[in-house]
């Protein structure tokens, strides 16, 4: 299949693994071991009973009838908000940390931006009674202060990243650091489909749930599996991937990924990596990256801590160039009255990266025999002192 | 013409110390002066640090000497006009160190037929994966620079038989699993890893760095290695310093000679 990951780690152009040799034993014990350890049955059988049981799988299918006269066309809404935790970031770390275990591993680290993945960590090491350190910029911290709360309550220790622009890409360089420090005892769960190989596929086979859950919904709920269009928000591309999985060889399946245009794609706040990247190396994976000339990374831009980095996972990076997704941006401010839409019309406060996905109705030509899927990758519970900051509503 | 790395090592008659620095810190300018005070003092090898955004394997000290280079307008392509006018001063081996985005930016085959027309000898790119760089040997072996790869204590022997196949010029054994940073001594279990290394008896020297710092840590690691690499507690003087000469020598003396 021509969007699967190959033998060396890459998608087309784009992954691999480039990292320094310290943290190569790590990783290679981990590539060496993963899909063998996910096949086993009794993997299969907690890693399903936990996504039922204690996540809350499936999440519905809702059809939002309000929204879809508004735009014309079948509107539903996978509703990943709905995930215990509060985002689809959960399906992810109950997969890696039954992986750690099996490895024989003791202690977790994780990095945040919107604390989701850092909450949906601490949750899951707390489930299993593992120590866990997550890193988050000090920026992120601030403006997501509820969820680095959370992460405390549940027994996580929470570290600041101060370097750079104090956001997710910098929590991330702090994980590798103390990755690198301590290579036997410790797992790094990485929260989104970005980094060396195996992470990138292995975070996309946890979340391909998603899709998977998606096509027997609709089946059931309008006689066939494939909608017309399926629209997700792209931070690192780990709900995306997941709700686009099982649809990457259906090529009558649009598939629309909605990056964060932050200010404006051409007003140097942004972090809309497709409009603005080329090809270059960031945590141990080549993709797609918002760099100078000289192959500095820029530092981006958004409202959103979840979509604030400067590249996507190598899949997408593959994705895009191949032209099997569609990448579509939209500023804070069309996420935000998405955001404030969907409260409106269907009674449902989003997280404000999914409101990206939400903002990319409009831009659509959707016409009224369309079925269009929007990943509702999470709730905005976390987002609720920025929507006040915003104001509008 | 001899790669100078390999003729350093090969005529070495005491343990070899490479002295590792970021191009353009404390100022941009600055990157030819270290380089000249560090033959005066006796340095054998200068190792240039092409700063980067994202160095996720150095500790906190060369974390922001790249922030304080790249705030200073430091570039690879100004890095490599600097490295031309070094070549005319000094005689010492030349390496350049640094991540692979800056290279893959400027071009992989652009860059090495650069940096070797601008004098360079050898090449660290810590995050260039092997097989990667396999494609790359033939131009780099044409252009006489030698690469060195690392090796840290997790690292498998099969791999290090491997690396050691790959690399040329020397190791690059790194001392602990750690990022860069300076430490006051090496533990027993350090010092039976060199004492292993060693053992290898592999095709290529090694020097070892990461946290050597003063006089004790050297004399550590040169029991069994080829050599030393210093970095991190050398930008940690050379932020503090006023006057390079005479710093740059008394810090080279009183690390490789007791007090
Ligand atoms: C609710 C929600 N959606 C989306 C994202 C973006 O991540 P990804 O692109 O990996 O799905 C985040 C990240 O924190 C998030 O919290």
């Amino acid at each position: 299949m021509k969007y699967q990951v190959d033998e060396r780690g890459y998608y087309g152009n784009f992954g691999g693994a480039y990292i320094p040799e310290m943290l190569y034993p790590n990783v290679e014990e981990l590539r060496s071991q993963y899909l063998q350890i996910i096949a086993q049955p009794e993997f299969q059988t907690e890693f399903n009973e936990l996504l039922r049981a204690y996540v809350g799988r499936p999440t519905p299918l809702y059809h939002a009838t309000r929204l879809s006269e508004k735009y014309n066309a079948a509107i539903y809404l996978k509703r990943e908000d709905l995930c215990h935790t509060g985002a689809h970031k959960i399906n992810n770390t109950i997969g890696q940390i039954i992986l750690a275990k099996r490895l024989g591993k003791q202690k977790i680290i994780a990095e945040t931006g919107a604390g989701q993945h850092g909450v949906a960590t601490a949750t899951v090491c707390a489930l299993m009674g593992m120590e866990c350190i997550v890193y988050m910029g000090k920026l992120d911290m601030e403006r997501q202060r509820p969820n680095v709360e959370r992460m405390r309550i549940l027994g996580a220790q929470v570290i600041a990243a101060v370097s750079g622009n104090m956001t997710l890409k910098d929590a991330t360089n702090e994980a590798m650091r103390h990755w690198i420090n301590h290579p036997t005892d410790t797992h790094y769960i990485i929260g989104s489909v970005v980094g060396p190989h195996p992470y990138p596929h292995m975070v996309a086979l946890f979340q391909s749930v998603i899709s998977e859950e998606i096509k027997k919904q609709l089946q059931q709920a309008i006689g066939q599996p494939n909608p017309d269009y399926v629209i997700a928000c792209v931070g690192g591309g780990s709900n995306a991937a997941g709700a686009f999985y099982h649809y990457l060889n259906e090529v009558h399946v649009n598939l629309v990924g909605v990056e964060a245009a932050g200010k404006g794609v051409d007003s140097g706040e942004s972090a809309a990596t497709t409009a603005l990247g080329k090809p270059g190396v960031l945590h141990g994976s080549k993709t797609l990256l918002m760099q100078t000339t000289d192959g500095q990374v820029i530092e981006p831009y958004s409202i959103s801590a979840g979509l604030d980095y400067p590249g996507i996972g190598p899949l997408h990076s593959h994705l895009f160039e191949t032209g099997r997704v569609q990448f579509l941006n939209a500023t804070d401010e069309e996420a935000m009255q998405a955001g404030i839409e969907l409260a409106r019309t269907e009674g449902i406060i989003p997280a404000i990266e999914s409101a990206h996905a939400l903002a990319a109705l409009s831009k659509l030509e959707l016409t009224a025999e369309d079925v269009v899927v929007v990943n509702l990758s999470g709730r905005g519970d976390k987002d609720l002192e920025t929507y006040i900051r915003w104001g509008k509503y | 013409m001899k790669n100078r790395i390999t003729e350093l090592f090969q005529h070495a008659k005491k343990p070899v110390l490479s002295v590792f620095y970021t191009a353009g810190f404390p100022n941009l300018n600055d990157t030819g002066t270290i380089a000249t005070a560090l033959e005066a003092a006796g340095a054998d090898l200068i190792e240039i640090g092409i700063p980067f955004s994202d160095p996720v394997a150095d500790g906190p000290t060369i974390q922001a000497s790249n922030k304080q280079a790249l705030d200073n307008g430091m570039t690879v392509e100004l890095l490599l006009k600097q490295v031309a006018a070094i070549r005319n001063q000094v005689t010492l081996p030349i390496i350049l160190m640094g991540y692979v985005n800056p290279v893959m930016q400027y071009g992989f085959e652009r860059f090495f037929t650069d940096a070797a027309n601008a004098g360079v000898d050898g090449l660290i790119l810590p995050d260039l994966p092997l097989d990667e760089y396999e494609t790359y040997r033939e131009l780099t072996t044409a252009l006489n620079l030698s690469i060195s790869f690392l090796i840290s204590p997790t690292t498998s022997e099969a791999r290090i038989r491997k690396i050691d196949a790959s690399s040329s010029g020397f190791i690059y054994a790194v001392s602990a699993s750690s990022t860069t940073g300076a430490k006051a001594e090496f533990s027993a279990e350090q010092s039976e890893y060199f004492a292993k290394l060693k053992a290898l008896e592999l095709k290529n020297p090694f020097l070892i760095g990461f946290g050597v710092s003063n006089y004790k840590t050297y004399t550590q690691v040169c029991a069994h290695a080829a050599g030393a690499i210093v970095g991190s507690s050398f930008v940690k003087m050379l932020s503090q310093t006023k006057d390079f000469d005479a710093d740059i020598k008394t810090f080279i003396t009183s690390l490789t000679t007791p007090k």
